[in-house]
C-alpha cells in the first residue's frame, strides 16, 4: 500500500508542475485565456502509473535476486551480444562482410531515378558517422571534452566553398586540404588549452565553437555572412556529368568510403603507441606523464587528428549539400555528436557508429511525430545515461586477468 | 561627452553583469558541491521567466495591476523554479552520482533539450511580449539616461538577494551543511549531514535564484521565448568559470566582468561581435589564470 501512497505523490507532484506550463496559456493577441486541464490530469496519471510500475518492477527484480543468491547461484553478469561477438573473431568477420555488402547495395534498393531522399539522409547519417568516429579520438580516446567539434566541421567546410568559389579548385584537391586546414586550427587551438582541467577545457572548447559560428556569420564580404555560401560545387568524377540521382548515389560512395578509411584509422590508431598513450592520459594524467608520455604531443595529436577527420568529411557536406550557411555549424550539433559518442560508449566504434545512425536517422523517419521528436529526443539522452551509462556498448579492455563480472567499473573518471 | 558615453556603458554592462551573476551562482554552487555542469539551468531561468510571465498575464486579464502583481508573479515563479530544479536533480543527475563524469553531462545536456521542447510544445515557440510592470519612479527622472527605472529594481533586488545568499551561506545550518559537502562529501556525511538533502538544498536555491533573474531580464527586455535559456545559461556558465568555478564571490565578480566586457565591446567596437568578447574574454583569462580569477589553483596530488 506504501507504493501505492507514494506513486500517489509523485503524481501529484507532477500534476503540480504541470499547473502552469501546460495548463494555462495567455493569449496576449486577443487577451484571452486558455485553461487545458486535461493535460494535467493526463500527465498526473501517466506520472502515478509509471511511477507505481517501477517500483513493482524493482521490487520484482530484487526479490528474484535474492531468491538466486539463496539457491546459490552466482550473480554473474551476463555478457552482452558486442562483447560475445567481438570475442568471436569468425563471427565478427562475417557480420562485418554482411554489414558491408548491405550497405553497398544499399541505395540501389531504396531508391529510384525519381526518389533518393532516403539515400541523401543515409548521406548526412553517414557524415555524421564519420564525425562521431573523429570525436571520439578526442574525446573517447583521449578524454578531452570538447565542446566545439563543429568548428573543424565548419573550417573543413568553408574551406572548399571559399576555394572552389575564389579559386576554381576541385572537390578532390580540396578534400585533403580541408582536413589539413582543421588539423591545423587543432593544433592552434590545442596548444593554449593544454594546461586546462576537464571542464575548463569543455567551456572553452564550447567558446571557440560559438566564437567561431558569430565570425562566420558577420564576416559578409568573407564568408557570406549569415547567408551562407551557395552554388558550391558537386564532387566531380572525371568530368563526367551526374543526373540528381548519380550525385546522390556519387556522394553515398564517397562518404561510405570515408567511414571504411575512418574506422580503419582509428582502429589502428587505438592499438597503437599512441593509441595506448592517450588512453592512459584519460585514465590517469599524472601516472601517464610519470611513465614518460610527452603530455603536450599526446594531447595535441589527439586535438588535431580528431580535427582533421571533421574538416574532411566537412568538405564532403559542403560538396553534397551545394550550399552552405553558419546554421548548421551550431552549439547543438557539437552537443548531438557528442552523444552520439557517450550514447555509443566512449572509445567504442561499433557503438559510436550504432548511435551516430540512430540519432540521425531516428528523427528523420519520426517526421510524423515531427513536434515530439526533440522533446523524446532529450528524455532518451536523459534515459540512456540513467539505465545505461557506459552507453550502447561499453568499451570493451582487453581482458588479461579481470573477471567477466566486473566488467561495468572498468571505467576512469 | 566621450566620459558619459562610457558611463553609459558601464551602468549597462552593470545591471547585464549583476543578471549573469545571479544565475551563476546557481552554477557555481552546483559545482561546488557535486563537480557537475548544469547544463539545463538556463532552462530552468526561462521556466522561471514563462511561470511569471503566465501568472502575471492570467492577473492582468482578470482584471488586477500594479507591483502587487510582479511581486506575487515573482514568487509563484521562484516558487515553480525551485520544483522543477529540484525534480530535475532527482530525476537526471541523482541516479548518476556514481557514474562516469561526463554521463551527468550528458544527461543535463539532454534535460536541457527536454526543457526547452516542453515548454515550447506546452506554450509557444514564438516570442512573447512581457507585461510592463515596472512603472517608472519619479525619482529617476534625472539619471534615466544611464540607469532607467527597471535597472534600479534589477540592481537594487541582485544586491539584496546576494547579500541573503551569504548570510545564507555563512549563517544558516544549511548553508553550514551546504560549505561542509563542499569541501568533503564523505567527511560530511560521516559527520551525519544527509548529503542528498544538501545537494537538494542547493538546487532550489540555485534554481530560484535563476527564476528571480528570468523575472528581471524579462521586464527588462519586454519578451520571452523558450529558447532564451540557452545563452543565458552559457553565458552564465561562463560568468562563473571566469570567477574560479565553485566560488561563490568568484561567480559575482565574473558576472559583472563579463557584463562590463561585453557591454564595453559592443559599444566601443562592434555589437555584432558582443559574445566573441565574453568568449574571447574567458579563453584569455582561462589561459594566463587557468583556476578562473578567485579560484584557487588545485594542487595535484598523487
Amino acid at each position: 500500500m506504501t507504493h501505492f501512497k507514494r506513486s500517489l505523490v509523485i503524481g501529484l507532484w507532477f500534476m503540480f508542475l504541470a499547473l502552469p506550463l501546460m495548463v494555462v496559456r495567455v493569449n496576449t493577441l486577443n487577451h484571452e485565456i486558455e485553461w487545458r486541464w486535461a493535460n494535467m490530469l493526463w500527465l498526473g496519471f501517466c506520472a502515478f502509473a509509471l511511477a507505481w510500475f517501477w517500483r513493482a518492477s524493482t521490487e520484482r527484480r530484487a526479490a528474484r535476486q535474492a531468491l538466486g543468491v539463496a539457491a546459490g547461484r552466482p550473480l554473474l553478469a551476463k555478457l552482452s551480444w558486442a562483447q560475445r561477438l567481438s570475442d568471436d573473431p569468425a563471427l565478427s568477420r562475417r557480420l562485418l562482410l554482411i554489414v558491408a555488402a548491405a550497405a553497398l547495395i544499399f541505395p540501389w534498393v531504396v531508391s529510384t531515378s525519381q526518389n533518393f531522399y532516403h539515400v541523401n539522409i543515409m548521406v548526412s547519417a553517414l557524415i555524421f558517422v564519420v564525425l562521431g568516429l573523429g570525436l571520439n579520438i578526442t574525446v573517447g580516446l583521449a578524454g578531452l571534452l570538447d565542446l566545439g567539434y563543429i568548428a573543424f566541421f565548419a573550417v573543413g567546410a568553408y574551406t572548399y566553398a571559399l576555394l572552389a568559389r575564389n579559386f576554381d579548385l576541385g572537390f578532390w584537391t580540396c578534400l585533403p586540404l580541408g582536413g589539413i586546414m582543421a588539423m591545423f586550427f587543432g593544433i592552434v587551438l590545442g596548444f593554449p588549452i593544454l594546461r586546462l582541467r576537464g571542464d575548463y577545457l569543455a567551456i572553452v572548447t564550447l567558446g571557440f565553437g560559438s566564437i567561431t559560428k558569430i565570425v562566420l556569420e558577420n564576416s559578409e564580404e568573407l564568408f557570406g555572412g549569415a547567408a551562407g555560401i551557395a552554388g558550391i560545387p558537386r564532387p566531380d568524377l572525371f568530368g563526367l556529368v551526374l543526373d540528381g540521382r548519380e550525385k546522390s548515389l556519387y556522394s553515398y560512395y564517397i562518404v561510405l568510403a570515408l567511414v571504411a578509411l575512418t574506422i580503419f584509422v582509428t582502429n589502428r590508431l587505438k592499438n597503437s603507441r599512441i593509441g595506448w598513450a592517450w588512453m592512459a592520459l584519460r585514465e590517469d594524467e599524472i601516472a601517464c606523464v610519470a611513465m614518460g608520455v610527452d603530455m603536450a604531443r599526446t594531447k595535441l595529436s589527439a586535438y588535431a587528428l580528431g580535427a582533421f577527420w571533421a574538416g574532411l568529411v566537412g568538405v564532403i557536406f559542403a560538396a553534397h549539400n551545394n550550399f552552405i550557411n553558419p546554421d548548421s555549424f551550431t552549439f547543438m550539433d557539437s552537443a548531438m555528436i557528442l552523444s552520439m559518442v557517450v550514447l555509443g560508449g566512449m572509445g567504442s566504434i561499433l557503438g559510436v557508429i550504432i548511435a551516430a545512425l540512430a540519432l540521425k536517422l531516428l528523427p528523420e523517419y519520426l517526421r510524423a511525430v515531427a513536434e515530439y521528436r526533440m522533446l523524446v529526443f532529450g528524455a532518451v539522452m536523459v534515459l540512456m545515461m540513467i539505465f545505461r551509462p557506459q552507453g550502447l556498448i561499453s568499451n570493451l579492455r582487453r581482458k588479461y586477468e579481470r573477471a567477466p563480472a566486473d566488467e561495468s567499473d572498468g571505467h576512469g573518471k | 561627452m566621450d566620459s558619459e558615453y562610457f558611463f553609459e556603458l558601464l551602468c549597462g554592462g552593470l545591471v547585464k553583469g549583476s543578471i549573469y551573476a545571479l544565475i551563476a551562482l546557481g552554477y557555481t554552487m552546483v559545482y561546488g558541491i557535486i563537480q557537475l555542469i548544469n547544463f539545463a539551468h538556463g532552462e530552468i531561468y526561462m521556466i522561471g521567466a514563462f511561470v511569471a510571465f503566465i501568472v502575471s498575464g492570467v492577473l492582468t486579464l482578470t482584471g488586477y495591476g500594479g507591483p502587487t502583481v510582479l511581486l506575487l508573479a515573482a514568487v509563484i515563479a521562484i516558487i515553480y523554479a525551485a520544483a522543477y530544479g529540484y525534480t530535475l536533480e532527482k530525476i537526471a543527475y541523482r541516479p548518476l552520482r556514481a557514474a562516469p563524469r561526463l554521463s551527468p553531462l550528458i544527461s543535463a545536456i539532454g534535460a536541457s533539450i527536454f526543457l526547452t521542447n516542453y515548454v515550447q510544445l506546452a506554450q509557444t515557440p514564438d516570442f512573447l511580449p512581457f507585461p510592463e510592470l515596472i512603472t517608472d519612479f519619479d525619482f529617476m527622472e534625472p539619471f534615466s539616461r544611464y540607469v532607467s527605472s527597471v535597472d534600479l529594481v534589477i540592481l537594487v533586488v541582485t544586491t539584496l538577494t546576494m547579500i541573503a545568499l551569504t548570510v545564507l551561506i555563512k549563517y544558516t545550518r544549511v548553508g553550514k551543511a551546504m560549505r561542509a559537502t563542499q569541501q568533503d562529501a564523505v567527511m560530511a556525511r560521516l559527520v551525519g549531514i544527509n548529503v542528498d538533502r544538501v545537494i537538494s538544498a542547493t538546487f532550489i536555491i540555485g534554481s530560484a535564484l535563476a527564476a528571480i533573474a528570468g523575472v528581471l531580464i524579462a521586464s527588462r527586455t519586454g519578451q520571452i521565448n523558450s529558447a532564451i535559456g540557452f545563452m543565458a545559461g552559457i553565458k552564465a556558465f561562463t560568468a562563473a568559470v571566469l570567477g574560479g568555478i565553485g566560488n561563490i564571490p568568484g561567480a559575482v565578480l565574473g558576472g559583472l566582468v563579463l557584463g562590463i566586457a561585453e557591454t564595453l565591446g559592443a559599444g566601443y567596437i562592434s555589437s555584432a561581435y558582443e559574445d566573441v568578447f565574453a568568449f574571447g574574454l574567458l579563453v584569455l583569462i582561462l589561459v594566463l589564470r587557468p583556476a578562473g580569477l578567485l579560484g584557487k589553483a588545485v594542487k595535484q596530488k598523487v
